[in-house]
């Protein structure tokens, strides 16, 4: 196991690498100047040598690997840069706002296990029946339904038509349920046709045969042992909705005002503050690739044939 | 056109290229699956939607009209009118052009190149493979959206550049399907024979080994239009695509939320079109994915 965790890390150099070097090309891709670009509005009344100045001062004169070396020494220090429009630095800005997301995401993958967990697993009992069919369309509804529409009617429903929630706003648990609610569902669609799919499957081997001709009850063949045996893709898929959950949630915080990440994003990139924009993408993609390494490597703990294939 | 004649005439002699598909054993799981036939029947149904748009459409969907703001869904505004006294059933009828555009482009995009990255990828492996796929790598380890805002936020917001976004998030998935059904393609018999025959590289990848990825490629990107569609209408939403006063989804939802709960009215039709879309894309994706690989039947 510990040769296998090794080898994912060092794995995860390169693509570490390819991810800061597309983050620092954000700058050099950016229409215009890049001294320009990061001064914003600032860049208003002033002079080609002062641009020129700001140019070396910024070490933006240098050659293009030379800029990139110094960046990454930069991101390794954690040192992103500061934000324009606030002038504090953007790592402290960005990390201040991880709390509210990961609160989001975290809940909202509980919804979404909960929703696709269940769903799943019925539609497979249930196989070819009408419950199956429910299951089947909500899913697909989840799928389809826009993460922000669903986020919007629920909050129409149930803070501003019958009062039960605060319509927007971050405070108590009460304020977490509605966006919650709203990205994990659109995240249990994915888990529930796994479940189904792979709990099916499962109710086929033939050790479920042998635990039914044991004379086990149904509920426990179909929960210890079919089930147990059908959670592994599960797992994997769970892992991979994450980056959809980070997607929603971005989309949800802007419809709740949730302080978190992705609000942050959008606002920076709506004022052009690109050195923030550049930090949170860094940052969120960097949470996304290591929540997936954790995946991957409890995957392969469960599952020894993974560590050796 | 020269067979058109023989297919008016009944007979086994009838064989033109339509009824060849239609006979064919994909073509039948796909009319039997109830699902796939809703899909197509809706698809086409925006389609007509979207290009008879000035027919079908009551009003001017730019013409305000300050005296009718906000009114709600009656007999004359059956969707309403929005905050400029704009006709919201015509904005809706609209914005199934933009969707439908916006939705295309991206996955047309991201097919072409996706493609062709895959195609080189799997038909030469070593180094160049090595390389391609690297760079997918880095692509596919940011969240989706996350990689749309960071193209946005490189070059700005406006429907242009949301476009490029979406196109970018769409290729590293097609230039990896494409890759495998590459890998296992340019093994087969037919491909070597070829290459015996003296086709060069060119050739090969063309018109032996591209032909098999179709059938993998016509699913995901039909699958990949619903996802396009979400998420332009996400960034319209966010107001970084799309920008007013264009007939858009995503947009009017942006607007439209300022004015709740009074006027639920221009929340409730363009998400419901958001959703309708999407969903037809899916069903249709589903379908096809059935029919063209039955084996891959969960149930």
């Amino acid at each position: 196991m510990l040769a296998y965790v090794a080898k994912r890390l060092l794995g995860l150099v390169p693509v570490l690498l390819g991810v800061v070097f597309l983050v620092f090309s954000m700058l050099w891709l950016a229409p215009g100047d890049p001294v320009l670009a990061l001064l914003g509005e600032g860049a208003q009344g002033i002079s080609a040598a002062q641009v020129e100045e700001l140019r070396r001062a910024y070490g933006l004169d240098r050659s293009f690997p030379e800029q990139f070396v110094a960046y990454l020494g930069d991101v390794v220090r954690l040192d992103l840069g500061v934000s324009l429009r606030s002038s504090q630095a953007v790592t402290t800005e960005v990390l201040s706002r991880f709390p509210a997301t990961l609160a989001l995401a975290g809940s909202a993958m509980a919804v979404a296990i909960a929703i696709g967990g269940v769903f799943g697993v019925l539609a497979a009992i249930h196989k070819g029946t009408w419950v199956d069919s429910v299951a089947i369309v909500v899913a697909l509804l989840g799928v389809s339904v826009p993460v922000f529409w669903s986020g919007l009617v629920l909050m129409l429903v149930f803070a501003l038509g019958l009062g039960w929630l605060p319509a927007s706003g971050f405070g108590s648990w009460r304020h977490l349920i509605m966006p919650a609610a709203a990205v994990g569902f659109s995240s249990s669609a994915v888990i529930a046709r796994v479940t189904r799919a792979s709990l099916i499957e499962a109710l086929r081997q033939d050790y479920v045969r042998t635990a039914r001709a044991k004379g086990l009850p149904e509920r426990s063949v179909r929960l210890k042992h079919a089930l147990k045996n059908a959670l592994l893709p599960v797992v994997t898929v769970v892992g991979l909705q994450f980056g959809g959950l980070l997607g929603g949630a971005v989309l949800t915080e802007t419809v709740f005002a949730w302080p978190g990440v992705g609000r942050l994003l959008v606002d920076a990139i709506k004022s052009r503050d690109l050195p923030l924009v550049q930090g949170a993408v860094l940052l969120v993609a960097t949470l996304f690739i290591l929540v997936n390494l954790v995946v991957d490597l409890s995957y392969a703990a469960l599952n020894p044939k993974v560590r050796y294939g | 056109m020269a067979d058109l004649p023989a297919a008016a005439a009944p007979g086994p002699t009838a064989a033109s290229p339509l009824r060849r598909i239609l006979a064919s054993p994909a073509a039948g799981r796909f009319l039997r699956h109830r699902g796939a036939v809703a899909g197509l029947v809706l698809v086409a149904g925006l389609l007509a939607g979207a290009v008879l748009a000035p027919v079908l459409a009551p009003y001017d969907p730019v013409a305000q009209d300050l005296r009718a703001r906000l009114r709600p869904p009656s007999a004359e505004h059956w969707f309403g009118t929005d905050e400029f006294g704009r006709d919201v059933l015509s904005r809706v009828v609209y914005g199934a052009r933009i969707s439908l555009v916006t939705g295309l482009v991206p996955v047309l995009t991201g097919l072409v190149v996706g493609t062709a990255i895959g195609l080189l990828a799997g038909f030469y492996r070593g180094w160049i493979d090595d390389v391609l796929m690297r760079v997918m790598d880095v692509l596919l380890a940011f969240p989706s959206l996350l990689l749309a805002l960071a193209v946005v936020g490189t070059l700005g917001p406006g429907l242009v550049n949301a476009v490029i976004a979406v196109s970018v998030v769409s290729v590293p998935g097609y230039a990896r399907l494409a890759r495998s059904v590459v890998i296992a393609a340019r093994e087969e018999e037919y491909v070597h024979a070829a290459r015996s025959l003296g086709a060069g590289d060119g050739r090969l990848m063309l018109r032996h080994v591209l032909p098999a990825t179709v059938g993998a490629l016509t699913v995901q990107a039909t699958l990949g239009i619903g996802f396009a569609i979400l998420s332009m209408a996400g960034l319209s939403f966010l107001g970084l695509g799309v920008q007013p006063p264009t007939s858009d989804w995503g947009e009017m939802l942006s607007r439209g939320r300022r004015f709740l709960p009074g006027s639920s009215w221009l929340l409730l039709y363009p998400g419901a079109a958001i959703s309708l879309t999407v969903l037809a894309f899916n069903l249709l994706g589903d379908g096809l994915r059935d029919a063209f690989d039955p084996r891959d039947q969960a149930g």
